[in-house]
């Protein structure tokens, strides 16, 4: 009997969080157990149907995601997409050539004139890939050999909260999942005692747009697949700490006894449900002791604290979050996302920007350096940017020193490193007024299907059937960018 | 197997619902029969799930995206002479070797065969045969079940002395077809506490369990069940799958997500279920009250229904393109929670698989396109209610709205529908793109559901609703008692309460559910009679034990022959700590209220502007109201709700996935509101010097006497958590120090903690928050 209902729990209940755990194990858990093995392979591409199987359908090249997202869209133009001739133009109308009647926020819509406005911060070329970075990012130009610059990227969405749904769920609407709880429904957790899918915010000193669950959401999957958002507070994990009066020892007491008594309900009912039950308060136990010691930054060596920089020990600050992001990342889970708020510069831009890519620019150029050195850069996915580019023209009062950007839909630069990502590379171009793709354009349902590739999905194959519909991250389109891959 | 002479007969004849013995749901094998196997096979339910998961795709009723202009869903097309091939054709009835169809599916040819390798769609060879036999049979098409108007079926086994009311009789012979027996019926703790929960969402307390216990009459069970249809915590109950439906929340969604007042709204809801208002009047005032001869601000209000939606506050958006997002999610909402049906993918193209044309989408989107409203008003602190909007005055508190639970005299507002003066021009819109017009179109609904007769319906809401429930209709009356169904048996007879589509699941009792949609029609729409009549089935009052033979043949109780053991929802968990330990505020209604949440969690989300920008917590008797006056901040719902489950209140939500976590887990042992409920029982029950104690918890928590097991597990971890404290009254003093009502310190602190750590253990046990 026992042995039916855990054929039957393997078989059926994925609705377990950490299946593993919940069935010794389970479904969910099986691909991740064998992906070392499939890493091992080096020969042709192993196709296996990932809806019944739980196995990815080709070697992946990452088995891990970090997720640096900029949210509030950091401006290419001061950033990675070098333009000069923007600076020659300043204050030139931008040609209705260029434009080409392409629609605009309700912001500038208004507006009778688009001049022109070319980058505050100067332009250099940086490593062996002479990759060209602004001033504000010094320690992103060090690394530019070991990451991919994405300067092609486009999206169909013009507002911040549409915007932000698609890149992480691949629709601008709906309760659709996010690519995190995709990975984690697709490939398991590797370590049975942390979630799959994790969720870490910070807060800069710009114009703050906000985040909101939906964006970590497991929409129609399992809620088991929801990303879990550690905090900086006291409770890394809400309610992980017990109260005050009891101790390690008085809860171990009390599961032991309440293993006992949902053991004599069992006999009783005879649901395995409750043979579920006890393993979760098992898992909840086993992650008090897990989860805190691993958020417990202050015991990391001097040369890690000097590499993220200082900030990295004040909680809550993206510095923090990218150490942590690396520990938890190190420790099996599968897709860490970071938000880093503050980067919608409609106004003020030379002022504020500096301030944004002070807070991120070490750490997340430490976090890249930080798995090199541990070896885990190859097998660790990189992302860093936002959800949509700024346009070329000035929003509000243009003058030489002070100006705004606003949201721009067709072009936009991200990079990425380590995991099966060509290192050292530029790839797409846009026009030399930096608003239109010239070369290479990359959609956002390509991003997702480059992500899943990576990661040994098919991305026309991870399916979830949903109210007769059959659902992809992709949704209907999607296309695997092999231009960046190693 | 034991079939009656008449359901022989039955089967053979009706042919419609011809068992589902041959088809087999989606994860679940084992039980299939072979009766079939020599019958008749019926499109209905062995063709369609087939060709409509499998061809339809290509192959359906979606013009623009149709292959080879071959459309296999109904029998003219499929009958026909192929477009592009002449001289053949897809189907020929009665011959296998000239349907191409037969040809293809059989094919090993990679060119030839149809699914298209390309597509990663295949047939078993099953399903193969099933389709090689329907053909040979004649290849005779049936309409799609869902849309044939319900009747009523003699009841089967009717002279078997186990059915108490026709509910018993359709499922008792659904058991009968799979070898299952009904399990005996529960114990009277065990149907009380199932009772009370279902119907009122809370625990029966110990004199309530005494009483019943006491009660030999033979009417006993039915008392109680009349006592608690009126009591008005039901309408609580009711409301929560409701207001997942109606995507009800305290914030106005997107980035921002200011502040809202629509809980008027809601306070409407639980007036109108506590007032038994019919499903029919239920319906018609939310869709339409502002819109009848006879309308006033009650009917009014109840229209907040299609304004629940959200709302975008971001400086810079496009003002048309969230206008027509909010007329779609209106639409969608109509599709999913009246009707069942996934309108929303005819939005941008026909539907792939139901008959929905694009133009049909359209049609329906008129009716809720007529509001005189903008995507935007302005920033964040604009507007709790976007007009159009209704203000609900002091007098109205006093009179027509009474139930409207407001304490206070600031201004109120809500948002209501309203329809323009004149017709606002409605298009197709070309994918779905809020400024791609193409043709215009008008008022109208899905022709393949029941055709909308313009001289009978109004051109407006009021027309869409005398269509909804039209004598004929196919689907309102299923589709509501279904969803009942599935609250009170936790899965519906149709398991996809969203999707009485093609691609959705075919009904396990096809026959009760139609008794049940027409009986529900035939006595006005009843909802406190529909519940009464499930709840005092004998089908209901099985016990909920698991015997082996069942977890091997029917793990999952499709059919019925015990009672399925359902965790609580989210809100519920927290109305049965709150009420156990004597906590609970049992006021009905008002202004949504901000319990004990983990610091930081909206102020970390913010955009930095609003009322909403952080939690500011409330306290004393706000601390302590049920869950679903718990106030939803869409962008960042309460956490202890998520972990179990609750709906984020994004969009229309028919169904609520029952998952089992270790974040549960953490919630039920370290959440503020758990702890201090166990610490005020613990020194309540102490300050009474009771020597029973623990069985008086025990009987409050979970609803039974404890077995002497049980009882000896708790009194020895009582006594093991006594002497620990014996040497460290610090640590019993910090964990009494927990919430924020009151205590008196000091007096028998080491019992108390010691007390309060036992009601934990029991909060903690999996039985607790389960109808057992």
């Amino acid at each position: 009997m026992e042995k039916e209902i855990h054929k039957r729990k393997m078989n059926l209940n994925r609705r377990h969080f950490f299946g593993a755990a919940a069935a010794g194990i389970g479904s969910i858990a099986l691909g991740s157990l064998l992906i070392p093995d499939l890493f091992g392979k080096t020969s042709g591409s192993q196709i296996i149907d990932i809806e019944t199987s739980g196995l990815t359908h080709f070697a992946p090249k990452a088995k891990r995601v970090i997720y640096m997202f900029q949210n509030g869209a950091p401006s290419q133009l001061e950033s990675f997409d070098y333009k000069p001739l923007l600076r020659k133009m300043a204050g030139e109308d931008l040609p209705a050539s260029i434009r080409m009647g392409q629609r605009l926020t309700g912001m500038t819509s208004q507006q009778d004139r688009f001049p022109l406005v070319g980058s505050y911060f100067d332009f250099k070329q940086y490593g062996q890939s002479g990759t060209f970075v602004s001033e504000l990012f010094p320690n992103i130009a060090k690394i530019t050999d070991e990451i991919c610059v994405i300067k092609s990227m486009h999206t169909e969405a013009i507002n911040h909260d549409p915007a932000l749904t698609f890149m992480q769920t691949g629709a601008q609407v709906g309760n659709r999942p996010s690519m995190g709880a995709w990975m984690s429904y697709g490939l398991g957790s590797e370590n049975q005692d942390l979630p799959a899918f994790s969720v870490l915010l910070s807060r800069g000193r710009g114009n703050g747009q906000g985040v909101y669950s939906k964006l970590w959401t497991n929409g129609f999957l399992d809620s088991t697949h929801q990303g879990v958002l550690f905090s900086s507070g006291e409770d890394p994990i809400l309610y992980i700490n017990d109260p005050k009066g009891m101790d390690k020892a008085a809860r171990r007491r009390m599961l032991d006894k309440l293993s006992e008594l949902n053991h004599m309900g069992y006999d009783d009912n005879g649901d395995p449900e409750v043979l579920a039950k006890i393993q979760q308060y098992e898992l909840a136990y086993r992650m008090q002791t897990s989860v805190p010691e691993l958020t417990d930054l202050s015991k990391e060596p001097d040369s890690i604290i000097r590499l993220y920089g200082p900030d990295c020990l004040k909680p809550g600050t993206f510095a923090a979050n990218a150490l942590l992001a690396r520990k938890l990342s190190e420790a099996g889970v599968r897709f860490v996302q970071l938000y880093h708020q503050g980067w919608d510069q409609h106004d003020d831009l030379p002022n504020e920007m500096p301030l944004q890519a002070e807070d991120t620019d070490r750490a997340s150029a430490a976090l890249v350096m930080d798995l090199k050195q541990r070896g885990l850069l190859d097998e660790t996915l990189v992302i860093w940017g936002g959800e949509f580019g700024r346009t070329n023209y000035c929003q509000g009062n243009f003058t030489e020193k002070n100006y705004g950007r606003d949201h721009h839909p067709r072009a936009y630069s991200i990079w990425m490193a380590g995991g099966g990502v060509k290192p050292g590379i530029v790839y797409g171009e846009t026009d030399e007024f930096g608003y239109n793709i010239i070369k290479d354009p990359v959609h956002v349902n390509d991003f997702h299907a480059t992500i899943l590739h990576l990661m040994g999905i098919d991305h026309e194959r991870l399916i979830y059937k949903h109210l007769g519909r059959r659902y992809r991250l992709t949704d209907v389109a999607g296309k695997v960018v092999r231009g960046i891959m190693a | 197997m034991k079939l009656s002479p008449y359901i022989k007969i039955t089967l053979m004849v009706s042919g419609l619902f011809m068992a589902i013995l041959f088809y087999s749901t989606s994860c679940h094998h084992q039980l299939t029969s072979t009766v079939a196997s020599e019958g008749m096979i019926d499109y209905n339910f062995h063709i369609r799930p087939i060709l409509s998961d499998r061809c339809f795709k290509c192959h359906g009723p979606d013009a623009q995206n149709r292959e080879a202009g071959l459309r296999l869903d109904n029998a003219e097309s499929a009958y026909a002479e192929l477009p592009e091939t002449p001289d053949a054709f897809a189907i020929i009835p009665r011959d296998l070797k000239g349907s191409e169809v037969y040809q293809r599916i059989v094919s090993t040819d990679t060119s030839l065969m149809m699914p298209p390798p390309e597509s990663r769609l295949s047939l078993t060879q099953r399903e193969k045969d099933l389709i090689s036999r329907w053909i040979a049979q004649g290849a005779e098409y049936k309409r799609h079940w869902a849309f044939i108007k319900p009747q009523k079926t003699t009841l089967p086994l009717p002279d078997d002395p186990w059915p108490y009311n026709p509910i018993d009789h359709y499922t008792l012979a659904r058991m009968e077809e799979y070898g299952l027996h009904p399990n005996p019926e529960a114990t009277k703790e065990a149907l009380l506490k199932r009772w009370y929960l279902d119907i009122i969402g809370l625990p029966p307390s110990i004199e309530a369990q005494e009483a019943f216990i006491e009660d030999t009459s033979p009417d006993a069970y039915e008392k109680v069940v009349d006592r608690l249809l009126d009591d008005r915590h039901y309408g609580e109950k009711m409301a929560i799958g409701w207001l997942d439906l109606a995507r009800y929340a305290d914030s106005h969604g997107y980035q921002d997500d200011g502040l809202r007042t629509m809980w008027p709204w809601r306070d409407w809801v639980i007036h109108a279920f506590n007032e038994n208002y019919p499903y029919d009047k239920f319906l018609t005032w939310q869709l339409a009250g502002d819109l009848l001869p006879d309308a006033n601000k009650e009917t009014l209000l109840a229209t907040g229904f299609n304004r629940n939606h959200k709302i975008t506050q971001e400086g810079g958006v496009i003002d048309e393109e969230y206008r027509i997002e909010y007329v779609t999610d209106r639409t969608n909402t109509f599709g999913k929670g009246i009707l069942a049906l996934t309108f929303e993918c005819a939005k941008c193209h026909d539907h792939k698989y139901d008959p929905i044309s694009q133009k049909d989408y359209y049609r329906t989107f008129t009716f809720f396109n007529q509001v005189p409203e903008r995507g935007i008003y302005g920033t964040i602190d604009a507007s709790f209610a976007d007009p159009p909007n209704m203000e609900i005055t002091q007098e109205d508190i006093t009179s027509i709205l009474n139930f409207v639970n407001k304490k206070d005299s600031t201004k109120l507002e809500v948002m209501v529908m309203q329809d323009s003066s004149s017709f606002r021009p409605t298009y197709v819109l070309k994918r779905g793109v809020y400024d791609a017009k193409s043709i215009p179109v008008s008022f109208g609904l899905p022709e393949s559901i029941m055709p909308y007769d313009t001289s009978r319906y109004a051109p407006n809401r009021l027309g869409l609703v005398q269509w909804l429930l039209d004598p004929n209709h196919p689907l309102t009356a299923r589709v509501y008692v279904n969803r009942v169904w599935q609250q009170i048996f936790g899965r519906g007879i149709v398991k996809t309460t969203g999707d009485f589509g093609m691609q959705g699941e075919l009904p396990t009792h096809p026959h009760l559910l139609d008794w049940l949609a027409v009986d529900f029609i035939e006595h006005g729409w009843d909802i406190k009679r529909l519940i009464k009549q499930i709840v005092l089935s004998s089908t209901y009052r099985q016990s909920a034990q698991i015997r082996k033979d069942q977890l091997a043949t029917d793990p999952d109780n499709i059919y019925l022959s015990r009672s399925t053991r359902v965790r609580l929802s989210a809100e519920v968990v927290r109305d049965l700590i709150l009420y156990s330990s004597g906590l609970l505020n049992e006021e009905v209604g008002g202004q949504s209220v901000k319990p004990y949440q983990p610091n930081g969690i909206w102020a970390a989300a913010t955009s930095g502007r609003g009322l909403l920008m952080s939690y500011i917590q409330d306290h004393r008797e706000n601390l302590y109201r049920r869950g679903l006056y718990t106030f939803i901040k869409r962008t960042v719902p309460p956490p202890s709700m998520l972990i179990f489950d609750g709906s984020n209140r994004d969009q229309c939500e028919v169904e609520r996935i029952r998952t089992n976590t270790p974040l549960q887990a953490l919630v039920m042992m370290n959440d503020p509101t758990v702890l201090e409920a166990a610490r005020v029982l613990s020194e309540r029950l102490t300050e009474q010097h009771l020597d029973n104690t623990i069985e008086i918890a025990f009987r409050k928590i979970l609803a039974r006497l404890p077995h002497p097991k049980e009882l000896l597990t708790l009194q020895s971890y009582y006594q093991s958590e006594l002497q620990s404290y014996n040497d460290n009254e610090v640590d019993a003093c910090d964990l009494l120090s927990i919430g924020e009502y009151p205590d008196n310190i000091g007096v028998n602190t080491i019992e108390k903690a010691a007390l309060m750590k036992c009601i934990l253990l029991m909060y903690n046990m999996e039985e607790t928050i389960v109808k057992i």
